[in-house]
């Protein structure tokens, strides 16, 4: 607790660089988290989201830069740090091997915790993520939901200060990410400092106090998510579906926020805009929705809509 | 860069021999069954089929029934199958399907920590496949003792050192199905000419000394001088050549396997 406060980062990233040959996959990215701070890493895929927090975990060297966990040197001091996180991958790499609360236990080996000390804090995961009655179960036979909350779970075995997580919902139906959100949200409550990458906007805005946007291996912004929000999709958004000729020519003579693409005009307005009022009773008859700006105008915007294939 | 993550190995990697250990004790009854009938099948055959064709053999002086001389061939061969298989399909699978070392990099433990558990387990399983199967030759009274029971720490080393080559192999494959090659190009004439099933002496000589390259020769040279009870300064060398090849090729896996999964 005492180093905590001396070093209120948790990470701290100073101009990280991965390269692979000459493909640049983190191509020189700082920022930090703070402790008990959520962060999201928004990015379309390939755009460096997982060569990042995999350089966090120790996983995979940093090309260079400087990254400091907990105030140590990730270069110098690495089994300390990853003796200190949780990690969920983003594939299902549970040991298919042994049972449910084998894996926990046996996790709890590679951190060194004594077998006393594993089961009872294994019961207790088991219990938090309500599993508690599949324990002696194969993971196999579990559901794809439960094995996410089983994967959180033994990530929280070492009692980590910080959980870094990785698309920790993707492939989940709606109530299975609800209940994984749950459990994160209560974590995030209880102070756990927590990195997560995502392409869900959903989940961004619902978990991180902050987010960063990259794409290409760089930040292009970064900030909390109502900001980013009202900085570059506004509050309301109007999708007009084939737009007219006239409409178009007059978003383009104003000095609208807009995309115009194939067959549908985007306009990104403020609450006090009275043209965007006057636009929404005068041109808009039946194509038109008016909505919230959510995040995902934001990381479209700024990442394009191109396909990242 | 980050050398240290990469090469740093303390004894944490018995956290992985532990893990194995748990999935093997799971199913102990099948993985025992092996070396208790294997040899009985062989002994069937070879004994009692071929041994009626070949009578006797002499080996170093000795008059000695096709047992006899077959039997530590087979421990040897056993030492080898268990610690090569174990560190190339069952090590792969871990490694390239489960995504075992992928958690566990994400641990305090190293690379090199997870892949010296790794080949230390294929030794073990050596180890214990070997006392299994020395307790049935017994029985036979094929194996003389005490100097019989240094089959035991032999059974090790070969399984660090065939382990090794086979993890090195795991860490250039490019799939599972390419094993195939590694098993017909090196195993399968290691298990056919390295004085197993017929002394070395009978092959051309030019043969005899690429016979001498393989681990395998030296290993049942040492198996059978010690199951026999004729121990004598010669078995050195061959204690020396399996040391020193395991001491060349556990690094050069290493190396391998940090090539493929650091990254």
């Amino acid at each position: 607790m005492i180093m905590m406060e001396r070093h209120p980062h948790i990470i701290d990233a100073r101009d990280l660089r991965k390269v692979f040959g000459d493909f640049a996959a983190v191509d020189g990215i700082s920022f930090h988290l703070l402790s008990g701070e959520c962060l999201g890493i928004l990015g379309p895929n390939g755009a460096g989201k997982t060569s990042t927090i995999r350089m966090i975990y120790g996983s995979s060297p940093m090309t260079s830069g400087s990254l400091q966990v907990f105030g140590l040197d990730i270069r110098r001091e690495w089994r300390t740090i990853k003796s200190r996180i949780g990690v969920c991958h983003q594939e299902n790499n549970l040991d298919p091997d042994l049972s449910v609360l084998k894996n926990l236990e046996v996790f709890a080996g590679y951190f060194s915790i004594p077998r006393g000390e594993a089961t009872q804090r294994a019961e207790k995961l088991l219990r938090f993520i309500a599993l508690d009655h599949r324990r002696n179960d194969t993971v196999t036979s579990l559901s794809g939901g439960m094995m996410r909350r089983l994967v959180l779970a033994r990530a929280l075995i070492n009692e980590p200060r910080l959980l870094i997580l990785d698309e920790p919902t993707t492939g989940l139906d709606p109530q299975s990410r609800h209940q994984v959100w749950e459990k994160l949200d209560q974590l995030r409550t209880d102070g756990l400092s927590i990195l997560l990458t995502t392409h869900y906007m959903e989940e961004a805005a619902y978990l991180c106090d902050r987010l960063i946007i990259i794409d290409h291996g760089k930040i292009l912004v970064q900030g909390k998510p109502k900001d980013l929000i009202r900085e570059y999709a506004g509050r309301d958004v109007i999708e007009v579906l084939n737009p007219d000729s006239e409409l178009l020519d007059f978003v383009k003579s104003s000095q609208f926020m807009h995309d115009s693409l194939d067959r549908r005009l985007i306009v990104y307005g403020q609450e006090s805009d009275h043209i965007f009022e006057k636009m929404a009773d005068h041109y808009c008859v039946e194509n038109c929705i008016r909505r919230m700006a959510t995040l995902e105008d934001v990381f479209l915007r700024l990442t394009g809509r191109d396909l990242r294939e | 860069m980050n050398r240290s993550i990469q090469w740093n190995i303390s004894l944490r990697f018995m956290r992985v021999w532990h893990r194995n250990f748990i999935v093997y004790k799971k199913i102990w009854k099948i993985n025992f069954l092996p070396p208790i009938l294997e040899p009985l099948f062989y002994i069937l055959a070879f004994g009692i089929g071929l041994g009626a064709l070949v009578g006797h053999i002499n080996y170093q002086g000795r008059e000695i029934s096709y047992v006899a001389f077959i039997a530590p061939a087979l421990l040897s061969i056993n030492m080898m199958y268990n610690a090569f298989f174990e560190n190339t399909y069952a090590s792969f699978v871990r490694m390239y399907y489960q995504k075992t070392f992928d958690a566990i990099m994400a641990t305090p433990l190293s690379v090199s920590e997870v892949i010296v558990g790794e080949i230390v387990w294929g030794a073990t399983k050596s180890l214990i496949a070997t006392a299994i199967m020395l307790a049935v030759v017994s029985l036979f009274g094929l194996v003389q003792y005490p100097y019989g029971l240094l089959v035991l720490p032999l059974s090790f080393l070969a399984g660090m050192a065939f382990g090794a080559v086979g993890m090195l192999f795991t860490g250039i494959t490019p799939s599972i199905d390419m094993f195939n090659l590694p098993i017909f190009l090196f195993i399968t004439p290691m298990f056919l000419f390295s004085g197993t099933f017929f002394p070395l002496n009978d092959l051309p000589v030019w043969a005899q000394k690429i016979a001498l390259a393989f681990p395998l020769t030296h290993l049942v040279t040492l198996t059978r001088g010690l199951c026999l009870g004729v121990v004598g300064v010669n078995l050195l060398f061959g204690l020396l050549y399996l040391i020193l090849f395991s001491l060349i090729f556990i690094p050069i896996a290493l190396r391998a396997m940090h090539r493929r999964l650091v990254r």
